[in-house]
């Protein structure tokens, strides 16, 4: 079985960063695996999986013409590709939103972790503008104590310039 | 009856749409037994649809009381040619499939249903269903339509309707 890489790109979004890359890699005899793409601040930002015969550094040289032409930065790292495994889907989401100020996020993950939450989908946004920037944060995850824990831990944080709300999600099994 | 396999995705016969049963016999009621003994056998499952082990007619089975965490329900129902006839409410929620393993996807889905239905022996009976209970049935009756929640994805980031929600209390 070849190996498993995980390759992180960044750079100045522009169209055709996702076509080019991939194909690239499809060009070169890779698999792909689980991916996640998101634009943050004006940067395209890429988490990849991608499954190869290649080396590490053979792999590199394979993207370098691209990652060149695009003016991104790659960088490759070695993982378990566990893929294709029962996973505990998320049970509760936790939406934020406040007054963008330092420490939002520490203090609420850290609240949440201590009350048993595994987070498994995060993502935040900053909206308003300048003068009045605003943090809004989804966090997906699996309570492993209870939902009833993790609500103590954010009404202990309510008083704090921003809004932790809390629901549950049941999942159906059909 | 033998033990049902259920089919996974993407066997092509998910795909298809499921004929109207005609004959409420013997056979019939043989095979929801077998159909209601698979569903036992899938761990956690609230729902099963007859073509989802190959037999393309419109069965469908729901047991909302075998939910992980308990909600309201109306117990093991079977629901056979089920019609939908009025829907309201929208709502996106979580779901997975014994047809697709390892993968949970968001869908929207009305909040509110009522259906016709026959039961085994062809009588037609009128049902409500809300909520979590209303989101089986119409994941099972999309099987009967070839239609699987793969098919009904919406992005995994954003909530377009928010559930019911705790909010932080204001002391």
């Amino acid at each position: 079985m070849n190996p498993w890489y995980m390759l992180t790109v960044v750079g100045q979004d522009r169209p055709g960063i996702v076509a080019r890359l991939t194909d690239v890699l499809y060009a070169g005899g890779c698999n792909l695996g689980e991916a996640s793409m998101i634009r943050l601040g004006g940067n395209f930002t890429i988490m990849l999986m991608v499954q190869g015969a290649l080396p590490p550094a053979q792999l590199e040289a394979l993207m370098q013409p691209v990652v060149d032409a695009l003016c991104l930065r790659l960088h490759i790292d070695p993982i378990d590709g566990a893929l294709y495994q029962q996973r505990e889907p998320p049970d509760v989401r936790i939406t934020v939103h406040g007054a963008d100020r330092a420490g939002i996020v520490a203090r609420v993950t850290g609240a949440l972790a201590e009350a048993g939450l595994d987070i498994l989908d995060l993502a935040s946004e900053v909206a308003g503008n300048e003068q009045k920037p605003i943090y809004v944060m989804y966090i997906d995850g699996y309570a492993r104590r209870g939902v009833d824990a993790l609500q103590a831990a954010l009404a202990t944080l309510s008083h704090d310039g921003f809004v932790a709300r809390l629901e549950p999600i049941q999942t159906i099994s059909c | 009856m033998a033990n049902l396999e259920i089919l996974t995705y993407p066997d092509e016969r998910l795909g298809r749409v499921s004929e109207r049963v005609e004959r409420f016999d013997e056979a019939l009621r043989t095979f929801i037994v077998a159909l209601s003994q698979a569903l036992d056998a899938g761990p956690g499952g609230v729902g099963i649809a007859a073509p989802q082990t190959g037999q393309l007619q419109r069965i469908v089975i729901i047991d909302c009381s075998r939910a992980r965490k308990p909600i309201p329900n109306k117990g093991r129902l079977v629901l056979i040619n089920p019609e939908l006839t009025a829907w309201k409410g929208m709502e996106v929620g979580r779901e997975g499939c014994l047809s697709v393993p390892n993968y949970t996807g968001n869908v929207i889905r009305a909040t509110e249903i009522t259906l016709q239905a026959q039961d085994e022996c062809g009588a037609l009976h009128d049902y409500c269903f809300q909520g979590y209970e209303a989101r089986v049935v119409q994941h099972e009756i999309d099987h009967l339509d070839g239609l699987l929640f793969l098919d009904r994805l919406v992005s995994r980031r954003v909530d377009l309707f928010q559930r019911k929600t705790f909010l932080p209390s204001k002391e």
